[in-house]
């Protein structure tokens, strides 16, 4: 099972095994990893999953859907490398993906 | 003071809905909502999109869901207080009391909270100094235009409320718009529009620059404006405008003394009644075992939770269960004559 590693905006970091096919979103909220609210569930309705993703992870992870963007221009605090975390769905190729959380969501 | 059976609070599907069960049994309700329109999420966030999971509806965008939830409750005559939001909830002796941030005030034997995910609020520049300027100098919105007149006006955002307010400001102040990123989600014809005024130099256009900073000690001097590589720009201003969308939050919520699991509201399945006796919780807001955040859960809560109110409303009647298809006391409350 791929690690995904979350680091709050406070340093804290959680690495958690998240299986094949879940969002990094997903993963975060089911093995309650605070920093992530996606108060829309994972539908690209809001932007509270908001993360960064570091230079080098950025090109290998699937490139954004129409819409993602858009949702990230509402996000607290967008950045170059601003992802949402719903759209990165987990598989192999993800080994090892780190994530960066912002300030707060909302 | 407005006496009431029930209020409702939130005016999304499982408002609406609940409207209608509470009219069907034979209360009273006022329904309160913080957007200026009746639809909720349906309106706020997705009034063209379809929904295709409403229960014998194949297909309909979240506005035609509203238009037609709202010609149900037509017959019940139901008050809206829109743009307003419940600020304050107290219990006296048996019944509660409630105010708004507008000052309404009512008194009701209970309240249903259909809240969705909370209210909707314009989400603010993270710039912490930004906050003794908002209301003043840093708006959210447009109330009054005139204030701009001759004055420089630096506008956030690249969706349509920035776009339009960069056309229009354009006309009689100085314009500078400012985006995250080249392009704007806004609809096309303005985009296109705010590019010809930039040639022409009546906007100025900076896009992958962000707020960084703001002086100023009573008043707005200059504000700096960073760029994706780094580079920050200072630049005078004397408004700033920020559209970065809606956010949502549980707000005064938290303070009427629920139970919170997370953002949501933990109720029990046979009335979704919360641990306060005479406050239930509806839709996507409220939380139990195995709860779907559908509208057609939500409608099922609204049934449940406006039988659940009538023991409050009414104390010396008991609830007879009835259909709509038969009951005479039913097609009177819907305003259904005999010959219909």
């Amino acid at each position: 099972m791929p690690k995904v590693k979350y680091i709050e905006h406070n340093g804290k970091s959680h690495t958690i095994d998240v299986p094949n096919g879940l969002s990094v979103m997903e993963g975060a909220i089911q093995n309650n990893v605070p920093g992530i609210d996606a108060d829309c569930g994972g539908s690209m309705a809001c932007a509270t999953c908001h993360v960064y993703v570091k230079e080098e992870w950025f090109d290998k992870l699937p490139k954004k859907e129409d819409g993602e963007e858009d949702m990230i221009d509402m996000a607290y605090e967008p950045k170059k490398f601003s992802r949402l975390s719903c759209q990165l769905i987990v598989s192999n190729e993800l080994e090892g993906l780190v994530v960066n959380l912002p300030v707060k969501q909302t | 003071m407005i006496d009431t059976d029930v209020l409702v609070i939130g005016a999304g599907p499982t408002g609406l809905f609940c409207v209608h069960q509470l009219g069907i049994i034979g209360l009273k309700c006022e329904v309160v909502d913080n957007l200026d329109k009746i639809g909720g999420q349906c309106i706020e966030l997705y009034p063209d999109k379809p929904i295709y999971d409403i229960p014998a509806i194949s297909v309909c965008t979240g506005e035609e869901l509203t238009k037609n939830l709202i010609k149900q409750i037509k017959p019940f005559k139901t008050n809206f207080h829109l743009g307003d939001r419940v600020e304050e909830v107290k219990k006296v002796k048996d019944n509660w009391i409630i105010k708004t941030i507008k000052g309404k005030e009512f008194n009701t034997k209970s309240i249903i909270i259909a809240g969705g995910v909370g209210s909707f609020e314009p989400r603010k520049f993270s710039v912490k100094e930004c906050e003794k300027f908002e209301g003043k100098e840093i708006l959210y919105s447009v109330k009054d235009k005139t204030i701009f007149e001759n004055k420089t006006v630096s506008i956030f955002g690249g969706g349509d409320a920035a776009l339009d307010w960069a056309i229009e400001l354009s006309a009689t102040s100085k314009v500078q718009l400012i985006h995250r990123r080249d392009e704007f989600r806004g609809a096309q014809a303005s985009v296109d529009k705010v590019k010809e005024l930039s040639k022409e130099g009546k906007i100025e256009l900076l896009t992958k620059y962000q707020l960084s900073s703001i002086k100023g000690d009573k008043k707005i001097e200059s504000i700096g404006i960073k760029h994706d590589d780094d580079d920050i720009k200072n630049i005078e201003t004397d408004y700033l405008l920020g559209f970065f969308g809606l956010i949502v939050q549980l707000g005064p919520i938290t303070n009427w003394g629920l139970n919170l699991d997370k953002k949501h509201i933990p109720v029990n399945t046979e009335n979704f009644e919360t641990n306060q006796k005479g406050i239930f919780a509806i839709g996507d807001i409220c939380t139990y075992p195995g709860k779907l955040k559908l509208i057609l859960s939500g409608f099922h809560e609204g049934a449940l939770a406006a039988r659940g109110s009538f023991k409050y409303a009414r104390l010396d009647e008991k609830l007879r269960f009835e259909f709509s298809t038969t009951s005479k006391r039913v097609h009177s409350r819907l305003g259904i004559k005999k010959d219909d």
